[in-house]
């Protein structure tokens, strides 16, 4: 039984679609969603819509900082990113914001940890880039595994010998060994907006029962995605990363 | 943790029966059940209060990658135990004797060092081939099979390109065994693969001499020596080796894994072609480099610690053996200019290609033996290939010619290729018009159709079939 996880749709609702196909043809049996459903794209409402039912499943799903600026304002945000949180405020049903603001930061379920950002005071939306800070994070999570997105990279952080945390870079899908008696945390990559230079979305699959991680690269009409963001007349630049993956 | 496994024991269902070798770091248990279609084996790590953590590390190690990797030339991997609970690795029992073992009756003679030899390199390129890379190749873990192959054990040192490397941080323990480890694992280094081949080269060099080229070094500061040090020439522990071995071996011991040969594959190959083996100083060399000539060495060493770590690189070298076949019983065939154009292309596409051009003559049962490569059909054919290659103009080094003689020539070609661990096969397939070469166009559809390795088949378009 796999566990689809996905991250930082940010309202790219072609990008979701592929990576909900393509798990569901892998066999994955659940789904986490690991917040940043809107901000930067063009279909936050349907996005919501999708995940929403969804959960309503039994699937899991936690508040990313851009799902908590449409009921909060973000000063840290640029202005770009500020000008899409508007949109998207004034675009999404009532609806869909109290979908938004229901969602927990962290939720943990038995050797597994989800959170957006870092366990350790997830509500500060620090970015995991380096093995002390995933370090930190897996000790304040407790579990086994830990789940995060936010850093839009796919990036497996391990404890190595001697309680030494190092950062892996898998490759796409190339199945990996998670060992459960280490501690692990999977950036699971972002599904609508990746930063990698390539624009296929990400996503991640997890075989608890074999104790393997699979990362996986999709390409899915990216062009479509940007068309729309342009058309919504939000910022160039967000359409521009989707286009180029940057 | 539960009972401890011994004789007797029944764990994960698996029957425990007698130990077989305990060793520092492992204790091994003949399996008696589940019976299968080959004999098994228990590996358990020793742990335990006494016991450093690294041997778990290793363990587990070894219980990740076995599974990844398949093949003849590794122990095949049953089951692994929990590492938390009962920490145990269940393989095929491989039958042979080991390396190390054979070893103790003496250095081999210089035709057994060979046959060993390119059986070993073999079996390290099989293994890169998979994405990993040994790091802990010794006399020890080699085990010579009865039919004459190799099989590599213990990958408790390993390194999988597509899996976190948890030994990476494990300094103390980053290195191989002593006599064995290149200079950049030394250094820290665990992605190179050419390591395996300054590992093959000191094998080589101990199974032909009896000693070690660097002794066996106990200190750190012994073992940085390898960065630079300069060995004594085998041949002058062992005279009766010919200078190619020598050559052969001295290219693996090179200190910059740049200078060394790029792909064990290169290596069974010079092992298996001596005539094509052409010798440098290296293997002209009759003693070890003087003062100056040793500082000169440790000078250049500060170098190679620089490039170290410089950039990843994919074990799966850029290193491809590339066979062209050629068929020189037609020279002025319009296919001919066509096939070297091929060739010129895809040689054009990695420096460190290694390229056999190869000649098939239909030889009856009766035909002249083409082992001694002297009846007259045979020289001429080579001078044909010659010819044919000369307008490519390359190195020596990076090319042999080889003209076969089989009443079968594709078997022969495949044979041949499958041998010599060939990436990529070109051929030059004849169009149907040419009613002269039926003959070279069976044995084109041959090859491609029963290749190991991907088939180049090149054909000149017909004026005919051209689209309109």
């Amino acid at each position: 039984m796999s566990i689809a996880l996905l991250s930082d749709v940010h309202g790219n609702i072609e990008a979701l679609n592929a990576c909900l196909k393509h798990a569901a043809e892998s066999g994955a049996e659940r789904y986490a969603f690991l917040g940043d459903l809107v901000g930067y794209g063009a279909d936050p409402e349907e996005v919501v819509a999708t995940v929403a039912r969804w959960t309503e499943r039994g699937a899991v799903s936690v508040k990313g900082n851009h799902d908590e600026a449409i009921e909060k304002r973000a000063g840290y945000m640029n202005d770009a990113t500020k000008e899409s949180i508007e949109w998207t405020r004034r675009t999404l049903p009532a609806e869909g914001r109290a979908y938004l603001s229901s969602l927990p930061f962290v939720i943990r379920d038995g050797a597994m940890c989800f959170v957006h950002a870092s366990a350790a005071l997830p509500a500060r939306w620090d970015y995991v880039d380096t093995p002390a800070v995933a370090q930190r994070s897996v000790e304040a999570a407790r579990t086994t595994y830990t789940f995060s997105g936010h850093v839009h990279d796919q990036v497996l952080y391990f404890e190595g010998a001697q309680g030494k945390w190092s950062a892996f870079n898998p490759t796409p899908g190339s199945p990996v060994p998670v060992r459960g008696h280490r501690r692990w945390l999977a950036l699971v990559g972002s599904v609508g907006q990746p930063r990698d230079g390539h624009p296929a979305a990400a996503y991640t699959l997890f075989d608890p029962a074999r104790e393997r991680i699979t990362f996986y690269r999709l390409a899915y009409d990216h062009a479509a995605a940007a068309r729309k963001i342009r058309s919504a007349g939000l910022p160039e630049a967000h359409a521009y990363r989707v286009e180029k993956g940057v | 943790m539960a009972e401890p496994i011994a004789p007797g024991v029944v764990i994960d269902g698996f029957h425990v029966a007698e130990r077989l070798y305990a060793g520092a770091q492992s204790e091994i248990f003949r399996v008696t059940e589940p019976v299968r279609e080959f004999p098994t084996i228990m590996k358990v790590p020793r742990i335990g209060a006494l016991e450093p953590s690294e041997n778990l590390i290793s363990f587990e190690t070894e219980a990740i990658i076995l599974p990844a990797l398949s093949g003849p030339h590794v122990p095949r991997f049953v089951a692994a135990g929990d590492l938390a609970k009962a920490p145990y690795l269940v393989t095929e029992r491989v039958e042979g004797e080991s390396l190390e073992n054979a070893l103790k009756r003496g250095p081999l003679p210089p035709a057994e060092v060979v046959r060993i030899g390119a059986a070993i390199a073999d079996a390290v390129h099989d293994v890169h081939l998979q994405d990993v890379i040994h790091l802990d190749l010794k006399p020890d873990n080699i085990i010579l099979k009865p039919d004459g192959t190799v099989v590599l054990i213990d990958f408790g040192l390993a390194h999988h390109e597509r899996y976190p490397d948890l030994l990476a941080e494990e300094k103390r323990f980053a290195a191989g065994s002593a006599p064995y480890v290149s200079p950049e694992q030394v250094l820290g280094t665990r992605s190179d693969s050419r390591s395996d081949i300054f590992a093959l080269g000191v094998v080589l060099y101990e199974m032909a001499s009896g000693c070690l080229p660097f002794g066996i070094p106990r200190t750190m500061a012994g073992l940085r020596d390898r960065l630079w040090l300069d060995p004594v020439p085998p041949r002058v522990r062992a005279p009766e080796m010919p200078r190619w071995l020598q050559e052969i071996i001295l290219r693996c011991l090179e200190p910059a894994a740049d200078d060394r040969y790029q792909s064990a594959a290169h290596v069974a190959f010079d092992l298996r072609s001596p005539e094509q083996v052409s010798l440098t100083g290296r293997g002209h060399k009759s003693r070890q480099a003087g003062l100056l000539g040793q500082t000169a060495r440790w000078w250049r060493a500060r170098r190679v610690q620089l490039q170290v770590n410089a950039k990843p690189r994919s074990i799966t070298p850029n290193a491809p053996v590339i066979m062209v076949a050629v068929d020189t019983t037609h020279p002025d065939d319009p296919r001919q200019p066509a096939l070297q154009r091929a060739t010129a292309r895809v040689l054009s596409l990695s420096p460190e290609f290694r390229l056999i051009c190869v000649s098939v003559i239909r030889g009856g049962p009766g035909a002249e033996s083409s082992e001694d490569g002297t009846s007259s059909a045979h020289l001429d054919h080579r001078v044909l290939l010659q010819h044919w290659v000369e307008p490519l103009r390359l190195p020596a080094r990076r090319m042999s010619l080889h003209v076969i003689e089989s009443p079968r020539p594709e078997g022969a070609l495949l044979e041949f290729a499958r041998r010599n661990n060939v990436d990529l096969i070109l051929i030059g397939a004849p169009s149907p018009e040419q009613h002269a070469l039926a003959w070279w166009r069976s044995v084109a559809s041959g090859v491609t159709a029963g290749a190991h390795c991907s088939v180049y088949a090149v054909r000149i378009p017909e004026p005919g079939l051209r689209s309109p």
